[in-house]
């Protein structure tokens, strides 16, 4: 008996109706397409973009060359040489980071013991030739002094979880 | 002398008062397509191409993009694989698509408005999208690719399956009206939209349409394109206008298969209000190429709607089903078919 009434079942289609109501359903349904250029989705202020390293207020880059990122870095995307200023403080006289090996973990970040290594929300950038995409230490400088009020603004949303 | 050419002329006139707007219409069907399986998706499809130029058209997202991808593929380079048989190879696309074309001759638009009013219009239109498989299988050969050459197998085997199935659902056509000539066939389903042979031969109407998503190589029979397994199929090697003349042949084909479903099931270019008495009136003025297009439309619709919802057949189902559901349905319905006509069991058989 069951036999035959899945016979029947099969032979009316059923269940191909019920997969075209599906889709006939969604033919109606507001769409969901974000128009990227014209349009964008809301950024986390955790959002981990383009790299930038931050100064204290009184203008000394923070960054102490302690080497922790370089260390923890599981692409080993930055390259660190250390020197001693005048003034006897240690400071990197080198700091690149390779964006075409970099993984956007944000290791880096989590591991600076001083905030200065930071992902920024900027994610729409490109290089149009080799080596554009090899940020020196004066690059990552100058996009923390660029984004300074917004890295700050997010990293205050963030200090109340940790 | 100059009646014979004149005569010519005119003929070459009509043809390209045919083909011309099937071209057309192949090309926004192809929008039509992306932006309906898009909406089924819940997304948007195509809407950066804009037609700004022409001023009713300006607000209609996409409606360039037809134009702006044969211009493409216009511009692209026609590779011709070194091992391949080059006249074939170039000859497979043309097999395909005029064969597809050449059927349009005999579809009445409207009544009185065909090409070739011809008594074997029937035969005439299974013998057209039969030779339509030799462009596949002669591009699968002539690749000399073996993705080519499996997707033809696969292709060729399908198409020969299900034509069986459609050569017998268009035998209950045939019985039903008992006539070859299209036009005859749609006049003998006048009447009302309770009249048209959708109702008395539905089991063959379903056969013939499911048959034709078979014939076109649509979703869900695509196994020949199967572009998860075998790449594009019989057509992998072809760039450039040919591949873009294949892919002509496949929606000139659906339009084809569309037009053919009208006909013979939903009334062809009959009014779907006749004998009703208020709205049949109210809708007299429309002439009975719109209602053709309108019915094409809504079964081309189908064709997309479907494409969207299923997956892919696996082979042996697709065998199945053509050769163990398909054929003794229609079979079965012959025969009830006979008996109804024997019983001239109104309104279609009175």
């Amino acid at each position: 008996m069951k036999a035959i009434i899945d016979l029947f079942k099969r032979l009316f289609l059923l269940e191909l109706i019920k997969g075209l109501r599906v889709t006939g359903k969604y033919l109606f349904e507001r769409k969901i397409t974000v128009q990227y250029p014209d349009e964008k989705t809301p950024q986390s202020f955790r959002f981990r973009g383009r790299h930038a390293q931050r100064r204290y207020p009184n203008g000394e880059e923070r960054c102490i060359a302690c080497k922790l990122c370089e260390a923890t870095c599981p692409a080993l995307a930055i390259t660190i040489e250390v020197e001693q200023r005048a003034d006897g403080s240690r400071r990197t006289s080198r700091y690149d980071i390779d964006l075409t090996k970099c993984i956007f973990c944000g290791y880096c970040e989590e591991s600076c013991p001083v905030d200065a290594i930071v992902e920024t929300r900027v994610f729409e950038y490109c290089g149009e030739e080799s080596g554009d995409l090899l940020m020196t230490k004066q690059d990552l400088l100058a996009s923390g002094d660029k984004l300074e009020s917004q890295l700050a603004a997010d990293r205050l949303l963030d200090s109340q979880y940790r | 002398m100059i009646e014979s050419i004149y005569y010519l002329f005119i003929t070459v006139v009509k043809i390209l008062i045919i083909v011309l707007p099937i071209m057309a219409c192949v090309a926004y069907l192809t929008l039509a397509e992306r932006k309906i399986i898009g909406y089924m998706q819940v997304r948007i499809g195509p809407n950066r191409v804009n037609l700004s130029i022409i001023p009713f058209l300006r607000n209609l997202p996409g409606f360039g993009q037809p134009i702006a991808d044969s211009i493409k593929l216009m511009f692209k380079e026609i590779i011709i694989p070194t091992n391949s048989n080059k006249f074939l190879f170039v000859g497979a696309p043309i097999l395909c698509l005029a064969p597809a074309l050449a059927a349009w001759a005999v579809i009445p638009f409207a009544d009185g408005w065909v090409l070739a009013d011809i008594n074997a219009g029937l035969l005439y239109v299974l013998a057209m999208t039969s030779i339509g498989v030799y462009g596949v299988m002669i591009s699968g050969w002539a690749s000399n690719s073996k993705y080519a050459f499996l997707g033809a197998m696969r292709s060729t085997a399908q198409i020969i399956s299900y034509e069986i199935a459609m050569g017998f659902a268009l035998v209950g056509v045939l019985m039903a009206a008992g006539s070859l000539n299209l036009s005859e066939i749609v006049m003998a389903q006048q009447g009302s939209l309770l009249h048209w042979f959708w109702i008395p031969l539905f089991p063959l109407f379903i056969v013939y349409f499911i048959s034709g998503l078979a014939e076109t190589n649509r979703a869900p029979f695509d196994v020949a394109e199967g572009e998860s397994e075998i790449v594009a199929g019989f057509h992998v090697e072809y760039s450039g206008m040919l591949f873009a003349v294949f892919f002509l042949a496949e929606y000139a084909n659906m339009i084809l298969i569309a037009a053919l479903v009208t006909i013979f099931f939903l009334g062809g270019w009959l009014s779907p209000f006749e004998g009703v008495p208020v709205l049949g009136y109210l809708f007299s003025f429309l002439p009975g190429i719109f209602w053709f297009g309108a019915k094409i439309a809504f079964v081309l619709f189908f064709f997309l709607w479907t494409r969207a919802t299923f997956p892919r057949y696996r082979y042996d189902q697709i065998m199945r089903l053509g050769w163990k559901v398909f054929i003794p349905i229609t079979l079965v319905w012959i025969v009830v078919l006979g008996l109804l006509i024997l019983l001239k069991l109104p309104p279609w058989f009175a």
